[in-house]
């Protein structure tokens, strides 16, 4: 167990191209952080970094109090699941997960023991003697993990471990992997593009855009109070609406709507607006509110999308699915729900945030 | 499974499409196999007025000849040379040219030049090299305090084809162990050393085992080359000598045939070479294909 620090660490490849700027992280012992953001980000090269599986070309890595820079990756204490699994194919299953504990000179009882214990942990003892093709998706998945858990690091390292499998299989295996976590109590980065599985695993997130860090924090609290347009967009299904808006004084003018804010403005001039499409509703006769053209519906079961223009802006609305619908509506949204983004940089706007933000995670259930 | 089948409404058309296959096939291949196989069985005089057949004696005469039994032995000695020398060393250089990321291209191109130089042309330029009298490589040795002659020293001779022979194989084998280790995810080789396997434990427990269906692939296919394809080198070189240590079986062949005019017994030699092909080949059809996967 380690706590983790990346100070100002990029990453720079031979030819010049920058793939990571001034990272700055520092990750508590224990804790289950995400990075997460499109392809391209610099989120696996970072990792990678951490992993040792690329060199650091500037800033700092330390795991515990040592600087790890120049040590090799066997010598990091940390283990490595992943995307393709990279289970050794001519190897049982056994030999993979014991692979690491012998190259490090491990009693043959110690390994044994230790095997036998990861393999109940993660219920494939009666695997143990296949070879890795014999296995199906979600059975390479846990021997992977098992390979990493068996070495007891200091940090785990996960590299998408989930996105070859399929959707089912995808949330069954995420429920483990944080129930693992939390029973082992091991430091764990987890890198992926998919938001979905950020937000359930995370202690902490961390959304990764074009090499740089464009917001860290607990999961609510990025869902909640998006730190800029691209966090905003990024984070959450269906994505946050951003409509370009102008405030005058107290009132927002979007397209050729008027809304007031109860006192919620942060600023005035052009604006962009973010609102999330649960926090819209069909507006009452009297309430101020925005005119909808409705394009298209899309059914969720237990929610509808509906699809529209808001002058030539294009938003999503998330409705009951008892409602009724007709092409032009009226939509109407509290103002403390609304997002300012400055509208020339993205960043967010000072201003109110949201109670839930702050709300503390719900309590793990070990 | 279902596959294209063109359905013919003449019974005649089909074989005369294939007739061309099967003529060469026919002129060309089986008819000198059965030739050979027939004249192992009879006995010349030496005016070749009249044959006589004789049963097995021409082979149970080759299995009592020392000369045959030492070419045996030369040939085993050469063929497990000249695979372990250019097997080894492509190995290598694949293992370079795959760690080189950019020129990677450029020395492929490189490596796979020799396999384009003809037997003879080959065995000649090391017969250059190695020359005791003016050759480069005597001259270097003599610094060591060796003295090189092929011409004398029969374990030279054998050491000369070797080399020649390993040299122009190694672009083939080198070919295919840079496919075979590109196909090794990456990643395999990273987990290794995040589990703490340095460079050369790596390479041995988990890049070789995967390559093992490439590695006996090309055993076979080497073992084969220097057994069958070899002629060119050793007649350019040492001709079979001194004193028949590098007269390996195909060039005995030659050597009591077409020199010797004695073709009974090398139709018999013939045949067993023939015999040793196809056990070659169906360890390569039968076990490649099943045993070496993982």
């Amino acid at each position: 167990m380690a706590s983790i620090d990346v100070e100002n660490v990029g990453k720079i490849y031979t030819g010049g191209v920058r793939a990571v700027t001034d990272i700055k992280l520092n990750i508590a012992d224990g804790e289950f952080i995400v990075l997460v953001g499109p392809s391209g980000c610099g989120k696996s090269t970072l990792l990678r970094m951490i992993a040792g599986l690329e060199t650091i070309s500037e800033g700092e890595v330390k795991i515990g109090s040592r600087v790890v820079n120049n040590i090799e990756p066997a010598d990091r204490d940390i283990a490595m699941v992943f995307q393709n699994y990279a289970l050794y194919p001519h190897m049982t299953v056994y030999n993979n997960l014991a692979y690491g504990l012998k190259n490090r000179g491990t009693p043959k009882a110690e390994i044994d023991a230790r095997v036998a214990e990861a393999a109940r942990m993660l219920e494939i003892t009666q695997y143990l003697e296949r070879k890795p093709r014999a296995l199906s998706g979600g059975q390479r998945q846990r021997v992977a993990m098992g390979r990493a858990i068996v070495r007891k690091p200091a940090a785990f390292l996960f590299d998408e471990p989930l996105s070859n499998l399929d959707a089912k299989l995808r949330v069954s295996m995420r429920g483990e992997i944080k129930r693992l976590q939390r029973r082992l109590g091991t430091t764990s980065i987890y890198v992926t593009h998919d938001q979905l599985e950020a937000m359930t695993l995370a202690d902490r997130l961390v959304v990764l855009n074009g090499g740089r860090i464009e917001q860290i924090g607990a999961p609510l609290e990025v869902y909640h109070a998006p730190a800029s347009t691209f966090v905003a967009s990024f984070i959450g299904s269906p994505a946050m609406n951003l409509v370009k808006g102008e405030l005058h004084g107290d009132r927002l003018a979007i397209g050729p709507a008027m809304i007031g804010l109860n006192g919620f403005a942060p600023t005035s001039g052009a604006v962009t607006v973010g609102v999330r499409a649960e926090d819209m509703r069909i507006a009452a006769p009297d309430e101020d509110a925005l005119p909808f053209r409705l394009e298209y519906t899309e059914e969720l079961g237990a929610q509808r999308l509906i699809h529209g223009l808001i002058g030539d802006q294009q938003i999503t609305v998330a409705v009951s699915p008892e409602i009724v619908l007709s092409p032009e509506m009226r939509i109407a949204v509290d103002a403390k729900r609304l997002h300012f983004f400055a509208a020339d940089t993205g960043k967010r706007l000072p201003g109110n945030v949201p109670a839930e933000a702050k709300l503390a995670p719900a309590e793990p259930v070990v | 499974m279902q596959t294209k089948r063109t359905v013919f409404h003449s019974r005649i058309l089909p074989y005369f499409l294939l007739a061309p296959q099967l003529i060469i096939t026919l002129i060309f291949f089986v008819w000198p196999a059965a030739q050979a196989i027939r004249q192992s069985f009879l006995r010349q005089d030496p005016f070749g007025l009249k044959e006589t057949f004789v049963w097995f004696a021409n082979y149970t005469r080759l299995l009592d000849d020392p000369d045959y039994l030492n070419a045996l032995g030369a040939t085993f000695v050469f063929s497990v040379g000249v695979t372990l020398l250019s097997m080894s060393l492509s190995l290598m250089f694949a293992v370079a040219v795959n760690r080189v990321l950019r020129s990677g291209r450029f020395y492929t191109t490189l490596l796979v030049w020799p396999y384009a130089v003809a037997p003879a042309a080959a065995g000649l330029l090391w017969w250059f090299m190695f020359n005791p009298s003016v050759g480069i490589i005597p001259y270097f040795l003599s610094f060591l305090g060796y003295e090189w002659n092929h011409r004398l020293h029969t374990g030279d001779a054998m050491v000369l084809i070797i080399i020649a022979a390993a040299w122009k194989q190694i672009s083939y084998n080198f070919l295919f162990f840079v496919a075979g280790l590109q196909s090794v995810p990456q990643s395999l080789s990273e987990a290794a050393a995040i589990d703490g396997a340095g460079p050369f434990k790596r390479f041995w427990t988990v890049i070789f085992p995967l390559l093992s269906p490439t590695t006996f692939f090309l055993a076979v296919i080497n073992i084969t080359y220097a057994m069958f394809d070899t002629f060119g080198i050793v007649d350019a070189t040492t001709s079979g000598g001194p004193s028949q240590s590098t007269n390996i079986l195909v060039y005995k062949v030659y050597a009591d045939g077409f020199i010797g005019l004695n073709l009974g017994p090398s139709a018999a030699q013939s045949v067993i070479l023939m015999l040793i092909v196809i056990a070659l080949t169906v360890v390569q059809f039968r076990w490649i294909e099943r045993k070496v996967q993982y």
